[in-house]
């Protein structure tokens, strides 16, 4: 759907080699951590629940980051959360873009009343901060991983529709949609074939990006105790046994490490999409 | 803005009520959920007996009247909870904000002035870093390194463990000891501050830089900023007094975005430092199923959201001429 806007010409255009050198190795990154959460059941020498030495020894060159609390091996454990993390922001991410294009689409093309009132429920989700909401859906539904992910979507939702709407209401006064129109052209179909395809790239760029927001949140989620529980070896969860395990310090910091790398790298990533799609020129 | 209100009490509510969880377990206790008598008695007290659609009537007539209902675990007003709470949790937002306006602007400044060196890449990353660390893992790594590695900071809390909470005039420790002369709390209460402050102004501090040295560049290209070169001003005299001063003006818009990333990341901290404000009693709220007060932090978050959106289009106005409509 992004081939419409980005015409080879435009790639490329005034960005430094070091940056281009950044979003490959941010695209690096984050394709090795796919490769690993998909592969890890083939090589992974424990699992992540297995007891495989002493209680919080130390780094050392059979456990890279040390064993936790009952003696489970940090890296490993770190890894195998990718697992856990990996998917869960992705499906987030997807049903959050396609809820809130829905929503956003529907708004920007019919506008009136329909615009009207969908975009104030965007206004009413949008006045919380993101992490108090999500923690008050996933207290009421129930602690849990996938409670905490409904209540991310219904927290994400908003702002897909937010920029989908802007792009689809400047878009729809081009030209080529008052001629589609003329001719008879039906309104669904307009949407579908000429407007979507001229709005989509802001919506992708921000959704590369969020994908390591998703994954920070459910990590503060699964901190708090609101998403994954202790045993499962997912971040947030883990960092919290870090915490309680305060003077051994690889506890935490091997999961904090991959959270970081992930957010950087789609940060890395997001950036790059967004400076070969040339997002600022795509909606004129 | 009033509808938005009572939208936002609304939504509030109906998140409330989608639970499966069953919030008598929380006020009576699992053993006690077998007795019928108990049950019936707890259900005619937190008024679960109604229907859902009379208990959502009186909870917005109470709200109206200030009453946020009574929380199930501290059998105390949610509101005076709340209003308990509120401090340490300014307290700490207002310091992060300081501590990120004013680094922030600094180092939008040098990235601006020296656009494309050394100052800048290290400058974006430090701001990318910000805004990519989790704030509780963070607090974590900071606590470790300053307090039981270097030990040059106190642990979590906001005093120590000696020293004396001072009587409450603001409910601010630095502000409150000060105003009554007792400097080892004044100390001992910074001292707290310090980390916590730190690790939450980070991500400000990363927001604020990107924004002014962008700004910053827009303005360098201006008119009056070759003028006042040509004419022989020292570097320092343009940038600071001419073209800092309209690069600053975006810099208001963005502190109301900078608040909602402080109040996300205070939940975190506190919980990280023990910092007994609002972020940490709404998660023990939430890990209680403690409902009353779940909605009361919430709300509350909403009802600050609205109140910085509006205090920033005013700020903005009364310091752009232009933005004035009427």
């Amino acid at each position: 759907m992004t081939a419409a806007v980005a015409s080879p010409s435009l790639v490329k255009r005034h960005r430094p080699a070091w940056r281009r050198g950044l979003s490959l190795v941010g695209l690096g990154i984050v394709a090795l951590w796919v490769l690993v959460a998909i592969t890890l059941p083939w090589w992974s020498p424990h699992t992540p629940l297995e007891v495989v030495g002493d209680r919080l020894a130390g780094p050392s060159g059979a456990h890279l980051m040390g064993t936790d609390a009952l003696g489970r091996d940090v890296f490993i454990r770190t890894l195998w959360g990718a697992r856990t993390s990996l998917p869960i922001s992705a499906v987030v991410i997807v049903f959050s873009v396609v809820l809130g294009s829905l929503v956003g689409a529907v708004a920007g093309f019919f506008g009136g009343w329909v615009d009207a009132v969908l975009m104030r429920f965007v206004d009413l989700t949008m006045a919380f901060p993101p992490v108090l909401l999500a923690m008050a859906i996933t207290a009421s539904l129930g602690p849990g991983i996938r409670n905490a992910l409904i209540a991310m979507v219904l927290v994400w939702w908003p702002i897909y529709a937010r920029l989908l709407r802007a792009q689809v209401i400047a878009v729809r006064q081009r030209d080529f949609v008052e001629s589609a129109t003329a001719i008879g052209v039906p309104r669904w179909l307009i949407l579908r074939r000429y407007i979507l395809p001229m709005s989509y790239t802001p919506v992708l760029v921000n959704a590369t990006m969020d994908l390591g927001q998703v994954v920070l949140l459910t990590a503060s989620l699964s901190f708090i105790g609101l998403g994954a529980r202790p045993p499962s070896p997912e971040w947030g969860a883990m960092i919290t046994e870090g915490a309680t395990n305060f003077y051994q310090w690889w506890i935490a910091a091997a999961p904090g490490i991959a959270i970081v790398t992930v957010v950087v790298a789609c940060n890395f990533v997001g950036d790059a999409l967004r400076d070969s799609l040339d997002v600022k020129d795509s909606a004129r | 803005m009033p509808l938005l209100l009572a939208g936002i009490a609304t939504l509030v509510f109906i998140v409330s009520r989608l639970t499966p969880a069953d919030p008598l377990v929380s006020i009576v206790g699992e053993r006690n959920l077998t007795n019928p008598e108990v049950v019936a008695a707890a259900k005619a007290r937190w008024g679960l007996d109604k229907s859902v659609v009379s208990q959502y009537f009186t909870y917005m007539k109470n709200l109206l009247h200030g009453d946020m209902g009574t929380s199930f675990s501290t059998r105390r007003p949610v509101l005076s909870d709340l209003w308990d709470r509120l401090p340490a949790t300014l307290e700490l937002t207002f310091a992060a904000m300081a501590i990120g306006l004013v680094f922030g602007v600094g180092l939008g400044v040098l990235a601006a002035r020296h656009r494309n060196g050394w100052i800048d890449h290290i400058a974006r990353f430090f701001a990318l870093l910000g805004s990519s660390l989790p704030a509780f893992w963070a607090g974590l790594l900071a606590l470790y390194v300053f307090y039981a590695q270097l030990g040059i900071l106190p642990g979590p809390g906001r005093l120590d463990p000696r020293a004396s909470e001072p009587g409450k005039i603001t409910g601010f420790f630095t502000i409150d000891s000060l105003l009554h002369g007792d400097m080892s709390t004044f100390w001992s209460a910074l001292k707290h501050l310090i980390l916590p402050a730190c690790v939450l102004g980070w991500g400000v501090v990363g927001i604020v830089s990107r924004l002014v040295r962008a700004s910053l560049l827009d303005e360098f290209s201006m008119e009056y900023v070759r003028v006042g070169r040509a004419m022989g001003l020292r570097e320092r005299t343009v940038v600071n007094t001419h073209a800092l001063r309209n690069a600053l003006l975006p810099t208001i818009t963005i502190v109301a975005f900078a608040f909602a990333f402080l109040i996300t990341g205070a939940v975190l901290t506190e919980i990280v430092f023990s910092w007994p404000g609002v972020g940490s009693y709404a998660v023990d709220a939430s890990r209680k199923l403690d409902f009353p007060a779940v909605i009361g932090v919430t709300i509350l978050g909403g009802v600050a959201f609205l109140i910085t959106n509006l205090i920033t289009d005013i700020l903005y106005a009364s310091a752009d001429p232009r933005i004035r409509l009427a």
